[in-house]
């Protein structure tokens, strides 16, 4: 779940698909496709793009996340911001598709990562990096983190 | 089934730990057990209004609690604040691999 190169905390899911990248790539960037396994959008995949995933409001969450898209790399990457709980007072993320062509599939890497943009520099420069902490937070609280 | 963090009960401690200089002054709190204002302003290596600054946000988000004694001030680390953040870790990790189910699933039924 770390992603030690950059010194900060990330959550990663990887997936090997038994599918090309081709198929991969319209599920994660064609509307449609996207709501059937994500959540309701208006996606497009055009770098600047503000969009919104929309599921069910639960207690805590209005069930909107707030996107825009930050990088688009044909069959390679696709990254977006991921913002819960309004630009004020909510929390900023950013989600990283990676797709690598693998034996007898796609190797998709999901990678969450980041605070609010204000906070970015604070803690992406810091002499005790985001990892280090993490690291002692898993030590204080006697592991658990997954 | 989505699972999404509770933002408001995770936001205080991501925030007040996003500062380097706070999160040095938490952990060296865990490390080294409960210290006075005095004695954690000469760890941090800035001044004590702000060290006692920073304190009051480690304080606001749960982070450390305050005793006085004399003159003195102690501080120390209330580690299980950051609990909701471990949660948002386990639930984000949970969310994302029921999507990635999800996301087979849709390969099976798409044209090859």
């Amino acid at each position: 779940m770390s992603n030690p190169a950059e010194g900060t905390r990330t959550l990663v899911i990887e997936r090997v698909f038994p599918h090309p990248p081709e198929k991969l790539w319209r599920a994660l960037t064609e509307s449609p496709l996207l709501a059937q396994w994500m959540m309701n959008n208006d996606f497009e995949p055009v770098v600047g793009r503000k969009f919104q995933f929309r599921a069910e409001p639960m207690p805590n969450w209005n069930g909107v996340v707030d996107c825009e898209v930050l990088i688009v790399d044909p069959l390679q990457r696709l990254s977006y911001n991921w913002g819960v709980g309004g630009a004020e007072s909510g929390l900023q993320w950013v989600v990283l598709w990676t797709l690598t062509p693998a034996e007898g599939g796609t190797h998709v890497r999901m990678e969450q990562s980041g605070f609010r943009p204000d906070q970015q520099a604070a803690y992406q420069g810091a002499n005790y990096g985001w990892q280090k902490f993490f690291d002692g937070l898993e030590r204080v609280l006697g592991g658990g983190v997954g | 089934m989505v699972f999404f963090v509770k933002p408001a009960n995770a936001n205080p401690a991501f925030r007040a730990l996003a500062d380097p200089t706070r999160r040095a002054i938490f952990e060296e709190l865990t490390r080294r057990g409960e210290q006075t204002v005095h004695a954690l302003t000469r760890y941090a290596g800035v001044s004590q209004p702000a060290v006692s600054k920073h304190l009051t946000v480690l304080k606001r988000a749960k982070l450390v609690r305050h005793r006085h004694e004399g003159r003195e001030t102690h501080y120390r680390a209330q580690p299980d604040a950051l609990a909701p953040m471990v949660d948002w870790l386990n639930l984000y990790g949970a969310f994302w691999r029921d999507r990635f189910d999800q996301l087979e699933n849709l390969l099976k039924r798409m044209e090859p």
